[in-house]
C-alpha cells in the first residue's frame, strides 16, 4: 500500500474559493454569483479582487440559475455558489431548461454536500444531488476529494465549455493530493495499485478508502484504490482495466446508494464485465443532526465500513471462483 | 436607429403572421394559437421596427437589442416573426412541431434554430435570463437593450417575483419586461385561477417604471416601446403592462381561454383565414390546406 500522509487539513470549499480566485485571474470573463452564502462558499477573495464581476443575488436560487444562464449569452463564465441542496433539488427545473437543455456554460458550485454538513440536519444534507445532476444530458459532474483537488477542479471547469456541477463540502479533511496538480475532467486518479479488489471512491470517501487500504494491507489484502472525481463523464476505461485484474468492486460515496457513483459503476459492469460489487453509501435514507464523524460512522461511510464491504465482496468473488 | 417601416407596413406583416400562426397550429393539430395571436403586434413591432438586431444570428448578440420569450408556448408567433424577419426560411414554418424539426413545440437552442437564445416553456424563467443577458451587456460596455415577454398567468410563478425584486434592486436599467395581460390562463380567467390584484401597483412597488399599452393597436405598441427604450438608463428597469385579447384577429378565438392550447379544425381554419387578408405570401405546406 502506497503511503499517504498529510500535514494539514482544510475544507474542500476553501479549495473552491482558491480555485475561483485563480480562474478569475486567468479569465476576465469569469464571474461569480451567490445566494447570500458568500462566507460559507469562501468567495470573499474573488469578490475583493473583482467586485464588479460578482453578483449578490439574495436568497433566490431560481433567479440565480436564470441570471447565470443569461450571463453566458454575453460571453461570461458564471460560477454560482450556494449549498448543494439549494444548488440542485431546489432549482432542478431551472437547471434543466435554462442551463442543461440550453447548453449554457454555467458552473454550478455546491458546498455543504452530504452528511458532513453535520449539525444542521437532513433539511440541508442532500444525498441525492449526484443522481439528479448526472441524469441531465450534457452535464459534467465532479466531486473532488480534498482542498488541492477541489482547487484544481475549479480552475479546470472554468476552461471547459459546457454546464458543470462541482460538489464539495464543509468540514476540514486531510490534504493528500499534490499541490498545483493538473486536473483532467473525466480521468480517474490511481491512488494505489492492487490486485485483490477495486475500490472506486469519490469526495470525502477517498481518504477513508486510503485508511481502509492500510487496514486491508495488514490483513493481507491488496486493494486497488481509484479516485473517481468525475462522476460524469465516467472513466469507463479505468474502471474496466482495474476490474479485469481484481474481479470485484467496492464503491464508496457520500450519497444515497440510489443514483450515485455506485450505480454508474454498476451500469458499466453489467454491460461489460459483470463482477460482484458492494456499495458503501447511504442506504436510501435521510440524514440527521450530529457531528460529521458521528454521522459518517452511523450511516456506514467510514474506513471500517469500506473494510467490511471489501471482505464481503471478496467472499462473493471467491464463491464465484469456487463454483467454476 | 429604428427600422424604416411604416405603421401600415407593420400592420400588413401582422396579418400575415396571424395567418402563419393558425396554419402552423392547424397543420400539426397542436400548439397555442390564443396567446400567439394576442402578442402578434408586439413581436412584429419589436422585430420590424423597434429592435436593432441582426438576422445573421450570433448567440452573443453583441451590439444588438435582444428579445427573450419567457412564455414559450406562444412559439408560433415567435417562429413566424423570426422567419419573416430573415432568421431562417419561411418555408421552414411548415415543420412546426414535427419530427426532426428545428421548430420544437416550445423554443429551444438545442436544434440550433437561429434567433433563439434560451429554451423556454417551463414558465417563470425568462426574466431571470434576460437580467443575466442585460448585466452581461453592462459588463461588456454594450449599450443595447434587452426585452422579455411573459404571460400574466405566468406571474403565478414565484421566480417571477424573485426577478422582479432583483432587477430594480440592482438597477438593471437596460431591461424592458412586457407582460401579456390578456386576463386568461388555461383553467379560466386570471381572476378565477389566481387573482393578480392591482398589478401596476405591485410592479411599481417592486421598483419598476411602469407603462401601459393596448397591445393590439400598432401605433400605440410602437410608440410605447420607443418610449420604454428612451426611459432606459435612468436607474430603473421598465415594465409594460400590455392589454391584449387572447386570440386577437380571429373573432371566434378572441377573449376566451378555450383557445389557449387548442388547434382549429379544417372548417375553423378556413373561417380564420377568411378574416385575415394578407398582401404577403403564405408559406408552402406539403399537406393540402382546404
Amino acid at each position: 500500500m502506497k503511503k499517504y500522509t498529510f500535514t494539514e487539513k482544510k475544507d474542500t470549499r476553501s479549495g473552491f474559493g482558491a480555485g475561483l480566485l485563480e480562474a478569475g485571474r486567468r479569465n476576465p470573463n469569469v464571474v461569480a454569483l451567490c445566494a447570500d452564502l458568500v462566507g460559507s462558499l469562501k468567495m470573499d477573495a474573488f469578490i475583493k479582487e473583482f467586485p464588479e464581476r460578482f453578483f449578490q443575488i439574495g436568497i433566490a436560487e431560481a433567479n440565480m440559475m436564470g441570471i447565470a444562464a443569461g450571463l453566458t449569452i454575453g460571453g461570461k463564465v458564471p460560477f454560482t455558489g450556494t449549498f448543494a441542496n439549494f444548488s440542485t433539488g431546489r432549482v432542478y427545473d431551472q437547471i434543466r431548461q435554462s442551463i442543461a437543455y440550453s447548453d449554457k456554460n454555467v458552473k454550478i458550485c455546491a458546498s455543504h454536500a452530504g452528511l458532513t454538513l453535520g449539525e444542521d440536519g437532513a433539511t440541508h444534507q442532500i444525498l441525492e444531488d449526484l443522481g439528479m445532476m448526472k441524469m441531465l444530458p450534457g452535464m459534467t459532474v465532479i466531486n473532488p476529494c480534498d482542498f488541492n483537488q477541489t482547487k484544481a477542479a475549479t480552475i479546470a471547469v472554468a476552461e471547459h465549455h459546457g454546464p458543470v456541477y462541482l460538489r464539495f463540502g464543509r468540514p476540514v479533511v486531510p490534504i493528500f493530493t499534490p499541490d498545483n496538480q493538473e486536473f483532467v475532467i473525466g480521468k480517474a486518479w490511481m491512488v494505489n495499485e492492487g490486485a485483490d479488489v477495486s475500490i472506486f471512491a469519490t469526495g470525502h470517501l477517498v481518504w477513508e478508502a486510503i485508511l481502509a487500504g492500510e487496514q486491508l494491507a495488514e490483513m493481507g489484502i491488496d486493494a486497488e484504490i481509484i479516485n473517481i472525481h468525475t462522476i460524469k463523464p465516467l472513466d469507463v476505461e479505468a474502471v474496466l482495466k482495474s476490474v479485469a485484474k481484481t474481479r470485484c468492486v467496492v464503491t464508496a460515496e457520500e450519497h444515497n446508494r440510489l443514483g450515485g457513483l455506485g450505480d454508474s459503476i454498476a451500469q458499466v459492469l453489467v454491460q461489460n464485465d459483470p463482477v460482484p460489487q458492494e456499495y458503501v453509501a447511504v442506504n436510501d435514507s435521510f440524514g440527521e443532526s450530529g457531528t460529521p464523524a458521528q454521522l459518517m460512522t452511523k450511516y456506514g461511510l467510514d474506513a471500517a465500513h469500506i473494510v467490511k464491504a471489501v471482505q464481503k465482496v471478496m467472499q462473493r468473488k471467491n464463491a464465484v471462483v469456487a463454483a467454476l | 436607429m429604428s427600422q424604416q417601416h411604416t405603421i401600415d407596413d407593420l400592420k400588413g406583416v401582422a396579418v400575415q403572421v396571424r395567418r402563419d400562426i393558425v396554419r402552423m397550429v392547424h397543420a400539426c393539430q397542436s400548439g397555442h394559437p390564443g396567446g400567439s395571436l394576442g402578442c402578434t403586434d408586439l413581436l412584429v413591432a419589436l422585430y420590424f421596427k423597434v429592435m436593432e438586431h441582426n438576422p445573421q444570428f450570433k448567440m452573443d448578440g453583441t451590439g444588438e437589442d435582444l428579445f427573450f420569450l419567457s412564455n414559450g408556448h406562444i412559439s408560433p408567433v415567435f417562429y413566424s416573426v423570426l422567419a419573416r424577419s430573415g432568421y431562417f426560411p419561411v418555408s421552414e414554418l411548415g415543420s412546426f412541431r414535427k419530427l426532426n424539426s428545428r421548430l420544437q413545440g416550445h423554443p429551444t437552442t438545442h436544434e440550433g434554430l437561429p434567433g433563439v437564445r434560451i429554451a423556454s416553456g417551463s414558465l417563470g424563467q425568462g426574466i431571470s435570463v434576460a437580467i443575466g443577458a442585460a448585466q452581461a451587456k453592462k459588463l461588456n460596455g454594450d449599450d443595447k437593450k434587452v426585452f422579455v415577454l411573459t404571460g400574466d398567468g405566468e406571474l403565478d410563478e414565484g421566480q417571477i417575483w424573485e426577478a422582479a425584486m432583483y432587477a430594480p434592486g440592482k438597477k438593471v436599467d437596460n431591461l424592458v419586461w412586457i407582460v401579456d395581460h390578456n386576463g386568461q390562463q388555461i383553467d379560466g380567467s386570471t381572476d378565477q385561477v389566481m387573482p393578480l390584484g392591482n398589478l401596476r401597483a405591485k410592479v411599481e412597488a417592486f421598483g419598476w417604471q411602469v407603462l401601459e399599452m393596448n397591445g393590439n393597436n400598432m401605433d400605440e405598441v410602437v410608440a410605447t416601446l420607443e418610449q420604454a427604450k428612451s426611459l432606459c438608463g435612468n436607474g430603473q428597469p421598465i415594465c409594460i403592462l400590455m392589454k391584449t385579447g387572447m386570440g386577437y384577429g380571429v373573432d371566434f378565438m378572441m377573449g376566451s381561454h378555450k383557445w389557449h392550447g387548442v388547434a382549429p379544425n379544417d372548417e375553423q381554419l378556413h373561417q380564420a383565414l377568411e378574416q385575415l387578408h394578407s398582401k404577403l405570401e403564405d408559406y408552402q405546406l406539403n399537406e393540402l390546406i382546404s
